[in-house]
C-alpha cells in the first residue's frame, strides 16, 4: 500500500461524479477498447472517445504524423465510423465494462452538433459530452469555432439545449486564439458546464530532404509535452477569470506530477493524451502517481490542490 | 482475392525487458531481449513496439519493428539504425532494460499443410521471415525464399533462411553479394512451383511481389510499412487503402489490421492520397482526384525498404520512425 492510497481521489465533470481525476483524451485512446490490455478501463475516470461526426469519416491522406521535439504533429483529419458506428459498435463495449465515456463530438455546422448531442440523449455509459470546436485538422481554419467567442458559444448553446440534461456539457478550448479567457467566458456564458484545455497547436513540418510539407495535410495539431506550458498557462488564465467553471485540463501531461500541475492550477480532472502513444498504460499510472504526489503534499482530498497555486503562500490547504 | 487475414489470438502486454544479447549484422544489429510473455505469445509476421530513449525521452513515439524470433523467453529483432530512436536502440547493452509493448499485428496466416511457400524479403525485412520459414518447414512445406537489398551490407538473416529454405537466392543492386540485380527477377523464377507468397520489405518490393503473386493466381500475402506512432491502434497515423472483404477501401490501420495483408487488397498505388471510393472520403469536403505531387513522391521515395515501422522513415521496412 503507497502513501497515495489513502488520498480521496473522486471529483466530478461538472456535477457527474467519477473515481478518478485521470481520462484519456480525445483522438489519443481511439474508442477504449485498444488500451484494455493494458490498464483497467474502469478505474480512471473516463474514456474520452475521439471525436464523432454524423456520417464516416475516412480521414486525410498520409503521411498523418511527425515526430517533433517532446511531441508530435498529427493530421488525421478525424477518421471515424460516424455517430452510427459508435452508437451500435464502440459505446455498447464501453457500457458492457462499466466503463465510463466522456463522447467528443465534432462537425462544421451547429446543426451537426446539436444533432448528435440529440442522438448521445440517454445513451448507456455516457457521462457527457465534450463538444469539439478546436480540432486544426478541419478543412479551413474558418471552421475552427473556438477561434470566435460568438461561433463558440452559438455550438455550445445548440448542444445544451439539446442534450440529455443528466450528461455535462464540455466545451473544448483551442489555445490559437489571442484571448483565451474571452472565448472560455462565451462558452460558459452559453451553457457550457465545463471547459476541456486544450485542444492541439496548429504547426507545420517541412523535411529537408523534399523540401516540401511532411504531412499530407500539410498542417497538423502539435501535442505532447512541447505544449504542456502553453496548456497549463491556458488553464491557469481560464481559472483565475472564471474560478467556478470546471476544467478538464490537457495538454502534454506524461507524469503524476506533471498532472499534479494542471490540478493545482485549477483542473478538477485531466486527460492523459500522446502519452499514451509512448506509454499505454499512462492513465493508470499517472492516477498512481497523481495520488502519492498529493499525499506527499500533505492533502487528503484531490479537491483541496484544484486551484491551490492561485491561492496566497501562507493560505489554508 | 485472398481472405482477409485474422486477428492474433493473444492480447499484447507490455514489459521492460533486459536486453540478453546484441550482435551487428552487417549494417544492422540483432538483439535479443528477455520478455518471456511476449516471446510466449508471438507469431511470425508479428511485431514489437518499443519507447525509446528511457523515461525523460524527448523521442515520444514507439519504434515498431518486426520479431525475426523467439526462443528461450526471447524476442528478437533487427534494428536498422537510421534516426534518434533506432540509433538509441541499436546502441543497447546486454543487462540495459527497455519497455517494449507485443505481440503486435496480425501474423502471416497459414496454407494448407504441404503447400510449397516462397518467401521474399528486401533488406531487414527478410528477418521477418525467419520464424515463418520455421512454421511452414514444420507443417510440411517446401519453403523457398529470396533476400534482396541494395548492398551485401543490407542484407538480413542470410544464414537463418539459408538453412530453412532450398532453393535460396540472394540479390544486391549492386553486385556485391549474390546475383546483381532485384528480388523481382528471381522470384520471377521461383514463383512457378509455390502456391502461396510471403514477402517483407520496402513498399515497392511489396507491390511488385504481389503483382507476381497475383499474375500466376496464387495467394501473396505482405507485411507493409507504414509510419506508425503507437503500433497498438490508438494513433490512427499508420493507414494504408486496404480493400475490405465486402469489396469497398477503407483506410485500415497497418498496426491491428496489418502488418499482414493479402497483397492484392492493398492499394499500393493509392497510399498516400485519399481515393474517392475510401469510405467517409465524401464527408472530408475535399476530395478530388489524387494530388499529383503525392503520387509522385510515393513513387520516388517515402516508402523505403525493410521491416521497421517507425517515425523516422529511411531504410525501414515499415516506415516506423518520423525523421
Amino acid at each position: 500500500m503507497t502513501a497515495g492510497t489513502c488520498v480521496d481521489m473522486s471529483t466530478s465533470l461538472a456535477g457527474a461524479g467519477i473515481p478518478s481525476p485521470v481520462l484519456t483524451a480525445s483522438g489519443c485512446s481511439a474508442f477504449g477498447r485498444e488500451l484494455d490490455p493494458f490498464f483497467d478501463l474502469g478505474s480512471i475516470g473516463a474514456v474520452v472517445t475521439k471525436s464523432v461526426q454524423l456520417r464516416p469519416r475516412s480521414g486525410r491522406p498520409t503521411p498523418r504524423m511527425a515526430e517533433t521535439p517532446s511531441g508530435m504533429l498529427n493530421s488525421i483529419g478525424l477518421q471515424g465510423p460516424g455517430i452510427d458506428g459508435l452508437l451500435a459498435e464502440e459505446l455498447p463495449w464501453l457500457a458492457e465494462r462499466g466503463v465510463r465515456a466522456f463522447v467528443s463530438i465534432a462537425g462544421t455546422r451547429v446543426e451537426d452538433f446539436a444533432e448528435l448531442a440529440a442522438r448521445l440523449r440517454g445513451v448507456p455509459g455516457v457521462l457527457g459530452l465534450e463538444v469539439n470546436i478546436s480540432c486544426p485538422n478541419v478543412e479551413s481554419r474558418g471552421e475552427v469555432f473556438a477561434c470566435d467567442p460568438v461561433a463558440a458559444a452559438e455550438v455550445v448553446a445548440a448542444v445544451r439545449a439539446v442534450a440529455d440534461p443528466a450528461q455535462p456539457v464540455y466545451a473544448k478550448l483551442s489555445p490559437d486564439v489571442t484571448d483565451i479567457v474571452s472565448v472560455a467566458a462565451a462558452c460558459a456564458e452559453a451553457g457550457a458546464n465545463g471547459l476541456s484545455m486544450i485542444n492541439t497547436l496548429l504547426g507545420l513540418v517541412i523535411d529537408p530532404d523534399t523540401m516540401r510539407p511532411v504531412l499530407g495535410g500539410v498542417t497538423g495539431g502539435l501535442s505532447g509535452p512541447a505544449i504542456r506550458p502553453v496548456a497549463l498557462r491556458c488553464v491557469w488564465q481560464v481559472h483565475k477569470g472564471l474560478p467556478h467553471v470546471p476544467i478538464l485540463g490537457m495538454g502534454g501531461i506524461r507524469t503524476g506530477l506533471d498532472a499534479l500541475q494542471f490540478v493545482l492550477a485549477g483542473a478538477s480532472a485531466v486527460s492523459v493524451g500522446t502519452a499514451v502513444f509512448n506509454d499505454p498504460s499512462a492513465p493508470a499510472r499517472i492516477h498512481a502517481e497523481l495520488a502519492e504526489a498529493l499525499a506527499d503534499r500533505g492533502f487528503a482530498r484531490l479537491a483541496d490542490a484544484v486551484g491551490h497555486a492561485h491561492r496566497p503562500p501562507d493560505g489554508p490547504r | 482475392m485472398t481472405p482477409p487475414v485474422p486477428p492474433a489470438s493473444s492480447p499484447p502486454v507490455q514489459a521492460m525487458a533486459q536486453v540478453a544479447f546484441r550482435r551487428p549484422v552487417g549494417a544492422y544489429v540483432e538483439l535479443g531481449l528477455s520478455a518471456p510473455a511476449i516471446a510466449g505469445a508471438a507469431a511470425p509476421g508479428q511485431f514489437v513496439a518499443f519507447a525509446v530513449g528511457g523515461p525523460t525521452s524527448a523521442n515520444l513515439l514507439r519504434r515498431s519493428i518486426a520479431i525475426s524470433g523467439v526462443g528461450g523467453g526471447r524476442v528478437h529483432v533487427v534494428v536498422s539504425p537510421h534516426g534518434p530512436g533506432s540509433t538509441w536502440l541499436a546502441g543497447l547493452q546486454p543487462g540495459a532494460e527497455v519497455d517494449v509493448v507485443g505481440p503486435l499485428g496480425r501474423p502471416f496466416p497459414l496454407p494448407p499443410p504441404g503447400t510449397p511457400a516462397l518467401l521474399v524479403g528486401g533488406g531487414y525485412g527478410a528477418a521477418a521471415l525467419v520464424g515463418l520459414a520455421g512454421r511452414l518447414r514444420d507443417a510440411g512445406s517446401e519453403v523457398a525464399a529470396v533476400s534482396g537489398a541494395a548492398s551485401a551490407d543490407r542484407l538480413c538473416s542470410v544464414e537463418e533462411l539459408g538453412a530453412l529454405a532450398a532453393p535460396f537466392l540472394v540479390t544486391t543492386d549492386d553486385g556485391s553479394a549474390g546475383r546483381r540485380g532485384w528480388v523481382t527477377t528471381a522470384v520471377a523464377e521461383l514463383i512457378h512451383g509455390a502456391g502461396v507468397v510471403y514477402a517483407c520489405g520496402p513498399m515497392g518490393m511489396l507491390r511488385a511481389v504481389s503483382d507476381q503473386a497475383v499474375a500466376v493466381g496464387i495467394p501473396g500475402y505482405v507485411a507493409v510499412e507504414e509510419s506508425m506512432a503507437c503500433g497498438i491502434g490508438v494513433c490512427m497515423t499508420c493507414v494504408l487503402p486496404i480493400v475490405g472483404a465486402d469489396g469497398r477501401t477503407r483506410f485500415a490501420r497497418s498496426c491491428v489490421e496489418g502488418p499482414v495483408f493479402g497483397g492484392d487488397r492493398v492499394r499500393f498505388g493509392d497510399v498516400g492520397t485519399l481515393p474517392g471510393d475510401v469510405v467517409g472520403a465524401d464527408a472530408m469536403g475535399l476530395v478530388t482526384a489524387s494530388a499529383p505531387t503525392a503520387t509522385e513522391t510515393t513513387g520516388s521515395t517515402p516508402f523505403s525498404s525493410q521491416g521497421q515501422r517507425s517515425p523516422e522513415g529511411g531504410t525501414s521496412v515499415i516506415r516506423v520512425e518520423p525523421s
